[in-house]
Formats: C-alpha cells, sequence, structure tokens
C-alpha cells in the first residue's frame, strides 16, 4: 500500500528536474526533452489521483496529454530542424533575433 | 514493514529519479534521450501499479518508442555535438538554489502532511481497456474528434515547417548571418 502523497512527491520531484533542466539547459532539443519531463511529471499525478478517487476519467486525460505532446513534438523538432538550417546552431544563446 | 508493492514503487521512483537528474547532468543530447527514455519506462511501471495497464501500454508505444524515436532522430540529423556551457548568473544561484530548496521542501512536508495516509491499492481502479474505450468514445467523444483534427494540423505543420525553405522568386532561400 503506496500514500497517494508519494505519488504525488514523486511527480513533483520530476516536474522540478524538468524546470531545472528548463532553465540550465543551452541545447534546444534537451530544453524540448525537459518539456516532455514535465509532462512526464504531470501524468503521473493524474494517473494517482485517478487511482485514488476511482474516476477513470484521469486516464482519459492522460491520453488527451500524450496525444497533445506527440503533436507538439512533431511541430517543434520541425521547428528545431528549421532553425538549425537558416542559423546552423542548436544553442539558444545564439538564437537571439528578436532581443534588443 | 515493508510491502510488496511500497518496494516497487521505491524501485521504480528510484530508477525515475535517477534518469530525470542524468538528463540534467549529462552534456550530451543523446545521453539526455536516453535517460529520458528510462525515466518513461519507470512511469510505465508506476502505471501498472496504480493499475492503470492501459495508460501504461500507450506510455511504453507512444512516448518511449514513437515520440523518444523523432527525438533521437532529429538529434541523430541534426549530428548534435556538446552542448557549450555559459556562464551561469551568480544571483541565480545565491537565491535560486536556497529558494527552491525551501519550496521543494515546504510543498513536500504540505503534501505529506495533509494528504492522509489512505493508500492507493494495487489494481486499485477498473483501468480495462474496454472500460477506457468506453468512456472516450461516449463522454469524451468531441475532444477526442477535435484531437484528429490537432493531429492533422500537426502533421501539416511539421511537413511545412521541415521542408526545403524557399523564397517568392524560386531558388533557396538566403541563410541568416549575423
Amino acid at each position: 500500500m503506496v500514500p497517494l502523497s508519494y505519488y504525488l512527491v514523486l511527480s513533483g520531484i520530476l516536474f522540478a528536474c524538468g524546470v531545472t533542466g528548463f532553465l540550465i539547459k543551452r541545447n534546444i532539443i534537451t530544453i524540448f526533452m525537459s518539456i516532455e519531463l514535465m509532462l512526464n511529471g504531470v501524468n503521473l499525478s493524474f494517473v494517482a489521483f485517478a487511482a485514488h478517487w476511482h474516476v477513470l476519467a484521469g486516464q482519459v486525460f492522460v491520453f488527451f496529454v500524450m496525444v497533445v505532446a506527440a503533436a507538439e513534438a512533431a511541430v517543434g523538432l520541425a521547428i528545431i530542424i528549421s532553425v538549425y538550417r537558416t542559423r546552423e546552431t542548436l544553442n539558444v544563446d545564439q538564437v537571439n533575433l528578436l532581443k534588443l | 514493514m515493508l510491502s510488496v508493492h511500497l518496494i516497487l514503487f521505491l524501485m521504480f521512483g528510484i530508477v525515475a529519479v535517477a534518469g530525470a537528474v542524468n538528463l540534467l547532468v549529462q552534456r550530451h543530447p543523446i545521453n539526455s534521450a536516453l535517460s529520458l527514455i528510462a525515466v518513461m519506462a519507470a512511469l510505465a511501471g508506476e502505471y501498472m501499479l496504480l493499475g492503470a495497464e492501459f495508460v501504461a501500454a500507450v506510455q511504453v508505444i507512444v512516448y518511449a518508442g514513437a515520440i523518444m524515436v523523432l527525438f533521437v532522430f532529429v538529434i541523430m540529423l541534426l549530428n548534435a555535438g556538446v552542448e557549450e556551457q555559459t556562464k551561469g548568473s551568480r544571483v541565480a544561484l545565491m537565491f535560486g538554489v536556497p529558494g527552491m530548496l525551501v519550496g521543494s521542501l515546504l510543498v513536500a512536508w504540505v503534501v505529506l502532511k495533509h494528504s492522509g495516509t489512505e493508500a492507493v491499492a494495487v489494481g486499485a481502479l477498473p483501468g480495462a481497456p474496454s472500460t477506457i474505450g468506453e468512456l472516450l468514445f461516449h463522454e469524451f467523444l468531441l475532444p477526442f474528434e477535435i484531437t484528429s483534427i490537432l493531429i492533422l494540423i500537426a502533421i501539416m505543420g511539421a511537413v511545412v515547417l521541415a521542408s526545403k525553405p524557399t523564397v517568392p522568386g524560386g531558388g533557396p532561400a538566403k541563410k541568416v548571418n549575423d
């Protein structure tokens, strides 16, 4: 028997790791993977709450989150390829055309 | 006393957290991608413990399978090398790290203290794929159909964005130099 709070703490740790990676990483692909890590952390809390309250809708939401993550990955990686083609770098510090 | 369920939870949880930390520590994106796959596999184990077989299977097939293969393909296609490090800001180190530690300890304390001690049992919910399918095609039919449009738009967007850029007069677009 595992209390619900353990699952929530694990999900929070994974989300925090995702946020940290998003902030400290300089490679655009790794930043994108950190976003996926955050989505995974949220999915875990969805499933844990669904199990706790005996509501299956939580699992359906996880399904929708995965669909949106897949669409986001396809478009995001296409944008990364497009950026690499024009700028020839994956470092986000060098993609600074909008910066004053 | 440690139950089998708790031991399995800790095992998968430790693998997941170790993978997440390894994602942050590694400098090469392909190593980060492989550790993210480990995190996703461990999370699939956690979903099995919660009795969500459908979500566990979809996690392995869609996330660890399809999405991560896409990532690895792009990393290899762009021949991504070791990440260049930039000097971190001093203020972030001085205030960010202690602030994050205090904040996360506070959140963990509140969650552990106030969310009760009711346990989540093994196979706690009837997560059979047939039940989820019924829910998906009755209660959530409209969102389900809308996601098909979303996927279609994403496919078209990916094709348009990743195809060779052309300028209106014909010929390839000029590179941006700065």
